[in-house]
């Protein structure tokens, strides 16, 4: 029969490799990305509600004006920023393979920069009328 | 990834037994427990018992005591003070993590369904193993730390304020029924450290006469051991001394943004 040697008070898995030291950073930023998206969704919302017209030239010429692009854009940087720190919370929640988790962290972020700039980058092309 | 589904091994599919009403009672109830024991290889089991309220006291343990006295010895639980300051008797009853000490008879409709406490490893029938949440209880050190040498020949002083901070925090018994109702704890028990050694952690940080509260707040600073905590509130809906770990849990994370921003 194999002996077993593991720590018979169980404190040498609780300690594990010890406090990560950081944390809080992540979460502070995700509730203020969650400020953010509050106060420029509901900008988005209200301005769209709000046109007389929702046909694709006037909300183009809407999006071009800068009072409206850089709102936009930081609307855009606050809500998919915001996504990727709650899917990354996601992941470590329910994925525990370590290989698989690292994975998955790094197919979030190249997904959220790769949207995220094609977001951008549509905004900017319409406000500097390409 | 994080267990949905019970190992097949721990399947509730073997055949329980079943004790009949006795002879001449008027008022029965019927206890469904989860049974397992290490020693048969059988897969878990529920076994139904039929008792006479008329001859049994008012709470679940004094039910399960009955059991255990009159119609089966070997069904096994752990109890000891049977007022709900030992924290022994915590078990799953009606679906809801809590104290059988505590809980009324009267108040379950129906059968009366008891299992051990969610997502522990189980020792026998319905006593866990508590190794692990002890090991995390002892890894927040739970008691006083101080740079300040102790005072000569009188105590460490507290006002009446600075000791009100403590209520709702000192009650705590360790009877692990807010962490095993956790999803968070379900999932990351072996990182996450869980509601009940959350609050036991600011029961230190809370208190003024401590002065190792950055030591303190950095062991905790960490996105498993304190930031798996999605105020999911199942802590505080099941604590049978009726305390609210999330609010801990938020004040932990209070302190650490007013730390850090």
């Amino acid at each position: 029969m194999a002996t077993s040697f593991k720590s018979a008070s169980g404190l040498k898995k609780v300690r594990g490799l010890g406090s990560a030291k950081s944390g809080v950073h992540h979460w502070w930023l995700q509730r203020v990305t969650a400020a953010g998206n509050f106060v420029l969704g509901l900008w988005f919302a209200l301005s769209l509600l709000l046109m007389p017209n929702l046909d694709h030239a006037s909300v183009v010429a809407w999006i071009a004006q800068p009072l409206v692009a850089v709102p936009l854009m930081l609307l855009i940087l606050s809500a998919f920023w915001h996504a990727r720190l709650g899917i990354q919370v996601l992941i470590e929640d329910y994925v525990h393979a370590e290989g698989l988790k690292l994975i998955s962290v790094l197919a979030l972020n190249f997904f959220i920069l790769g949207t995220g700039a094609v977001a951008l980058f549509s905004v900017a092309r319409i406000a500097f009328g390409a | 990834m994080a267990e949905f589904a019970l190992p097949a091994n721990s399947k509730i599919t073997g055949k329980g037994i079943n004790y009949p009403a006795p002879a001449g009672a008027t008022r029965t109830r019927t206890f469904k427990i989860y049974r397992w024991s290490p020693d048969d290889g059988q897969n878990p089991r529920y076994d139904s018992y039929t008792i006479d309220l008329d001859k049994c006291g008012p709470m679940v343990l004094d039910a399960l005591i009955k059991i255990k006295s009159e119609l089966d010895p070997t069904l096994t639980f752990r109890r000891s003070c049977r007022e709900g300051i030992c924290g022994s008797c915590a078990m799953n009853i009606d679906g809801t993590n809590t104290l059988a000490c505590t809980m009324a008879i009267e108040d379950v409709k129906g059968d009366v369904q008891i299992t051990p406490l969610p997502h522990m490893h189980v020792v026998k029938d319905l006593v866990p193993d508590m190794t692990h949440f002890y090991a995390q209880y002892a890894s927040i050190k739970p008691w006083l730390q101080t740079v300040t040498p102790e005072p000569a020949l009188k105590e460490r002083s507290q006002s009446p304020e600075d000791r009100e901070k403590l209520d709702g925090l000192y009650e705590c018994i360790l009877c692990a029924c807010c962490s095993t109702s956790c999803p968070s704890y379900w999932w990351n028990s072996d990182r996450f450290l869980g509601p009940a050694i959350l609050l036991q952690a600011y029961r230190w940080l809370a208190d003024s006469r401590d002065e190792y509260t950055g030591e303190r707040l950095d062991a905790l600073e960490d996105p498993f051991r304190l930031y798996r905590c999605h105020t999911i509130m199942n802590c505080a809906n099941v604590c049978p001394k009726g305390l609210n770990p999330a609010k801990a849990i938020a004040e932990i994370k209070k302190m650490m943004v007013t730390r850090a921003v």
